[in-house]
């Protein structure tokens, strides 16, 4: 925008956003629980996504338990163990990661980061976390039917998902799919919100070049999300219809366990493509707020500008319309046409290239920096070391011809959570760490901070980097038990079970975090407004927690780009994004 | 999947436009100053943000009835696929939600010239339309149940109902903000710019919705089949 | 600031790791060794950059650690630098992709001489299917199926009528010719898996899919299945039995044919009835 600044002289034009009519809460039901405010849905989200996100730690105990010490557990038989696995796969990814990225930091820091009042649908916001909310307890309900839920496995393929080869055939699966189809209508609610907000609400002067890095994420992540997200419901509806109404859509004609279906002529892989359509672009759903959040907690951290902004924002955007196209790279031994396997190599090893370089503009950011190691700065290293390793092994998965021996396996298992698993987590609670001031008002207390990440984050590494090696070895996934193998060696079991005791450690872990969340609330040291002394927006409410409206009587007025930090010639080594600019300062 | 690749070029294309008119490609993101607009066409008043809202929404509608069509496209390749016969009532339906569609416009154009009498009848007969349209494709849809083409016989009969069904359930969601509209006009006597903008966001969602239905007829009537072929062609 | 060092110690005990595992790929027994060098590239490359990548956030980590007085340099981008090190990741990146590819290529394109066998799962075993005197494999269908015909291949179908039909989950295959694996699957999703082969493939029911490998190590392996198929799964086992062209050819001779085990079944029957 080479005309958009204007001369200090002129006085500034008007306002472009008009103050829109704000929802005021008239009683504690509209203030706290059928609320409308941005913050407290977030909040309401959070919640709700990390107690189903307990419940699935839970369960990955259970699976745990059962590969370290298969048939020790008597209530752990093979249906329990299955319906274990996809009720933890599917809470994980679907219902605590993506809600929590989108719906909690989404709805927290957007309008707070640039500068808007609220959402721009406030109403619709709500109704969002309801349909979500509604869509958990369904998912949860289906403990409670006969069958218990479904032992599908996270990816649901029909035919076996709505067979009775498989647990939870008789309501489990129904459930799960009218979750499904129930989330994706309450997170379009909330998509259409995130995205409308950033396009209409930015305050006057936040161009899109000065958004901070998180809000490029989650909006990147919305914008996926809304056009990923039709392929499950399509796939979800489609699959119901086999399994309620006794359609073909998916089911070809088969004979199961000597008795002869109905079904004719349907397509299993069809549903595949229609799923990995949505389960590709889910990965970086997940993947791209993580990335921003973490620029943003290395910047503050680091009191340097993160390196390569432009560069930063193209590789998102690069990244959005990559994971695209890409995933049939789950599919590369799934019998469909193998020529696809060329065209999916090739789109799937190219996202590499802008992901590495986000990667190393993250590295670069510390150089000549003044990098403090405070709670968030080590969740977010902790990030890139887990990010950079379940990476590249996403290029032996991706490079087709090595995905063959590997896929199916304990590889494949251990990559995507070394990648979305620890990875956005340690973001989460990172972000969790960095923002807690802002929204209690309080500090988190940095001794407890700092042994739960070391707790949780060499704990995880040392979980998932070793079970590379039992994939690279050939023993393959969603095996309740091994049993005697010949290839398999006897030491294979002991490295199980150093997984499994670590992974109940590093679990129960879990609980330091928990009691320094609740504990600040009461005891944490008053934080002020800005305790990290950061540049970008949200840290400069004239209140802390925010209020109702987030910014009092004026929207502020931005004057530069979210990462002006150690400025030479600046007094200090932040300077806020609506301060204005003091004649004869430097100006970059 | 060429639907798919059609419906992403034309989304990624027009973002990609969008982009560039926001100035992302530009490189002055690091001046400091005050920026007296963030928009290229800062002169004019903004969108209101439910027409934006709506916009999106269209984008998401879009993508979900482009991969229904190409699972269509996809599944019809096996060769137990078997398309129903079509009732005739769904020639005098597209005729009905084309009207219903006109009948918004002209509701539109008579908001823009603050004519309340006219935008009042104007939507009443949309919605008229519009029902009556939903009524006909239940009696497509009766049509086909009594000659026994059930859902479970053959998955072409399944993609009938599926498509038509989740268009109708669309233009039933429709109903509900046409509902609205109409309401508001009646109670407010006199066209607002609220107003206005209700009743262009519904005329837009008509339109879009006739469109779909075009395209999905012209697929269930066969007209669609060189697409799939070209389809196939492209996948194998 | 420790935290530079621990990171450090991260690497190094990867690399520890990694050289002490006794977890390894299990010795090949098939052609695809192509597939273990390109694994092998792979990790040489991005194990370089693991360690370069986090060994350089450890020395920044250390050396630009807060100490009093410090202040960080202001540099929003460096295009030069950004563009060289997007240079150097997409060579890397061809250089692991284009081995990758040409192995592919070899992986879909059967050789012309290959011998085709068949493998059909159903929850929770593995049958096999070879040509018989004519060597060719009859048509089949899931229509087919009923108690004297488990594998659905169709009796009309003359083709059909010598095949070999193997039925203990035991598959002989002779050292050094090429196989085409036919897969077939009668009820869900199941997957072909030798991990001494390398080669897997899904077996999606109402399709017939395939791959293909020349056994080069004489041996007795296991089969898995690799794509979740009901509770059964991790039972779901078969061997495989590599054996020299002389003792396949003595195995061949004594399986059953398609259309003696629909006599014999039929005479079973019979007997059944009668009694």
């Amino acid at each position: 925008m080479t005309d958009a600044t204007v001369p200090q002289n002129v006085a500034p034009p008007p306002a472009e956003v008009e103050d829109v009519e704000l929802y005021h809460a008239h009683s504690w039901i509209t203030k706290y629980v059928f609320c409308q405010d941005a913050k407290v849905i977030a909040i309401q989200y959070a919640g709700t996504a990390i107690t189903v996100g307990i419940l699935a730690l839970v369960l990955s105990w259970l699976i745990r338990l059962q590969l370290a010490f298969p048939g020790a557990i008597p209530f752990i038989d093979a249906t329990v163990y299955y319906q274990s696995v996809t009720m933890h796969g599917m809470i994980m990814v679907v219902y605590m990661l993506t809600a929590i990225f989108l719906g909690g930091f989404g709805n927290y820091l957007i309008p707070l980061m640039v500068g808007a009042r609220d959402m721009v649908f406030p109403y619709v916001n709500m109704l969002s976390y309801w349909v979500y909310l509604i869509a958990t307890l369904v998912l949860v309900a289906s403990y409670f039917v006969p069958g218990g839920p479904t032992g599908a496995g996270w990816t649901l393929y029909p035919p076996q998902s709505i067979l009775t080869g498989t647990p939870g055939h008789e309501w489990g699966i129904i459930l799960m799919l009218v979750s499904l189809v129930l989330f994706i209508v309450g997170f379009t609610m909330g998509g259409l919100n995130y995205i409308v907000t950033v396009l209409q609400a930015r305050t006057r002067g936040m161009t899109l070049m000065r958004m901070p890095l998180t809000v490029w994420g989650i909006f990147a992540a919305a914008v996926m999300a809304l056009l990923a997200f039709p392929g499950l419901f399509v796939a979800g509806v489609m699959l119901l219809l086999d399994r309620t109404l006794g359609t073909s859509f998916f089911m070809p004609s088969l004979v199961e366990l000597g008795e002869r279906k109905d079904y004719v002529g349907g397509s299993p892989i069809l549903f595949q493509h229609l799923f990995w359509f949505f389960g590709h672009p889910e990965v970086y759903i997940v993947a791209l707020p993580a990335f921003g959040v973490v620029s943003d907690l290395i910047s503050v951290h680091a009191r340097k500008n993160i390196f390569g902004y432009r560069m930063m924002v193209w590789a998102i955007i690069a990244i959005g319309v990559l994971s695209m196209v890409v995933w049939g790279h789950h599919m590369y031994v799934s019998g469909m046409d193998p020529w696809f396997g060329f065209f999916f190599a090739v789109t799937t090893l190219a996202i590499a290239v802008p992901t590495a370089l986000k990667v190393y503009n993250w590295v670069l950011t510390l150089w000549h920096a003044d990098i403090h190691f405070t709670t968030p700065m080590l969740f977010a290293l902790g990030f890139l070391v887990t990010f950079v390793n379940g990476g590249i092994t996403g290029l032996y998965l991706g490079n087709v011809i090595v995905d063959v021996p590997l896929s199916a396996t304990l590889f494949v298992v251990a990559h995507f959570h070394m990648v979305m698993g620890i990875a956005p987590v340690l973001v989460i609670f990172g972000a969790i760490y960095h923002w807690y001031p802002k929204i209690t008002g309080r500090m988190m207390d940095e001794r407890l901070g700092k042994i739960h990440f070391w707790i949780t984050f060499l704990g995880a590494y040392a979980i998932f980097f070793p079970m590379h090696y039992l994939g690279v070895l050939g023993m393959p996934r969603r095996f309740y038990e091994m049993g005697e193998t010949a290839f398999v060696p006897a030491s294979a079991a002991t490295l199980n079970i150093f997984i499994t005791v670590t992974a109940l450690a590093v679990g129960v872990a879990q609980a330091i975090f928990f009691y320094n969340l609740f504990r600040s609330l009461k005891y944490g040291a008053p934080a002020g407004g800005n305790p990290w002394r950061a540049a970008s927006l949200e840290w400069q409410t004239p209140e802390t927690p925010p209020g109702h409206g987030n910014w009092g009587k004026h929207l502020p007025v931005v004057y530069r780009w979210p990462y002006a930090y150690s400025v030479p010639g600046a007094p200090e080594d932040y300077l806020p994004q609506n301060a204005p600019p003091v004649a004869g300062e430097h100006s970059p | 999947m060429s639907v798919m690749g059609l419906f992403f070029i034309s989304i990624f294309s027009f973002a990609m436009l969008w982009l560039a008119r926001q100035g992302v490609f530009a490189s002055h993101w690091l001046e400091e100053g005050d920026v007296a607009h963030y928009r290229p066409d800062a002169g004019k008043e903004p969108p209101p943000p439910a027409k934006v809202g709506l916009a999106i929404f269209l984008a998401v509608a879009g993508c979900l009835f482009s991969l229904l069509a190409a699972a269509f496209f996809m599944r019809g390749d096996a060769p137990d696929w078997q398309m129903p016969p079509i009732p005739g009532v769904l020639w005098l339906n597209t005729l009905l939600l084309a009207g219903s569609s006109v009948a918004l416009q002209l509701a539109l154009v008579a908001a823009r010239r603050a004519n309340v009498e006219r935008v009042k009848t104007a939507l009443l007969v949309g919605a008229a339309t519009a029902g009556l349209f939903l009524i006909g494709q239940i009696w497509a849809w009766r049509e086909l149940l009594e000659l026994r083409f059930f859902a479970s016989s053959n998955a072409a009969n399944a993609f009938f109902y599926l498509l038509t069904g989740a268009h109708a359930l669309h233009l039933i969601g429709g109903l509900a903000a046409l509902a609205r509209t109409t309401d508001r006009v009646r109670g407010a006597g006199r066209v607002t710019r609220e107003l206005t903008t209700s009743v262009e966001l519904c005329a837009i969602y008509w339109h879009f919705l006739l469109f779909v239905w075009l395209l999905m007829f012209a697929m269930l009537i066969g007209w669609a089949d060189g697409f799939g072929v070209i389809c196939r062609r492209l996948l194998s | 600031m420790y935290i530079a060092f621990v990171m450090v110690l991260v690497v190094a005990g990867s690399i520890l790791f990694h050289v002490l595992s006794p977890w390894r790929m299990t010795p090949i027994a098939s052609n695809w060794g192509f597939i273990d060098d390109t694994m092998g590239l792979t990790f040489l490359v991005t194990g370089t950059g693991f360690v370069a990548v986090i060994l350089f956030m450890s020395y920044c980590l250390y050396r630009f650690r807060h100490v009093p007085g410090r202040r960080a340099a202001y540099e929003p981008e460096n295009q030069k630098l950004e563009a060289w090190l997007g240079i150097v990741t997409t060579i890397a990146v061809v250089i692991l992709l284009a081995p990758g590819l040409l192995v592919w290529g070899q992986f879909i394109t059967v050789p012309k001489d290959a011998m085709e066998i068949e493998a059909v799962g159903a929850q929770w075993n593995w049958s096999f299917r070879l040509a018989g005197a004519d060597h060719q494999l009859g048509s089949s269908d899931v229509r087919y199926i009923d108690t004297t015909n488990s594998l659905g291949l169709s009796p009309a179908d003359p083709k059909g009528q010598d095949d070999l039909l193997v039925t203990n989950g035991e598959l002989h295959v002779p050292l050094g010719k090429p196989i085409k694996v036919l897969l077939r699957s009668i009820d869900v999703l199941h997957d072909f898996y030798v991990p001494e082969i390398r080669a897997k493939m899904d077996l999606v029911p109402g399709i017939v899919t395939y791959f293909w490998f020349t056994p080069t190590k004489i041996g007795e392996y296991e089969i898995l299945c690799a794509a979740f198929c009901g509770t059964g799964h991790p039972q779901m086992r078969g061997k495989m039995i590599i054996e020299s062209e002389a003792d396949f050819e003595a195995w061949q001779a004594a399986q059953q044919t398609f259309e003696q085990s629909r006599k014999s079944a039929a005479s079973q029957n019979k007997r059944a009835s009668a009694q």
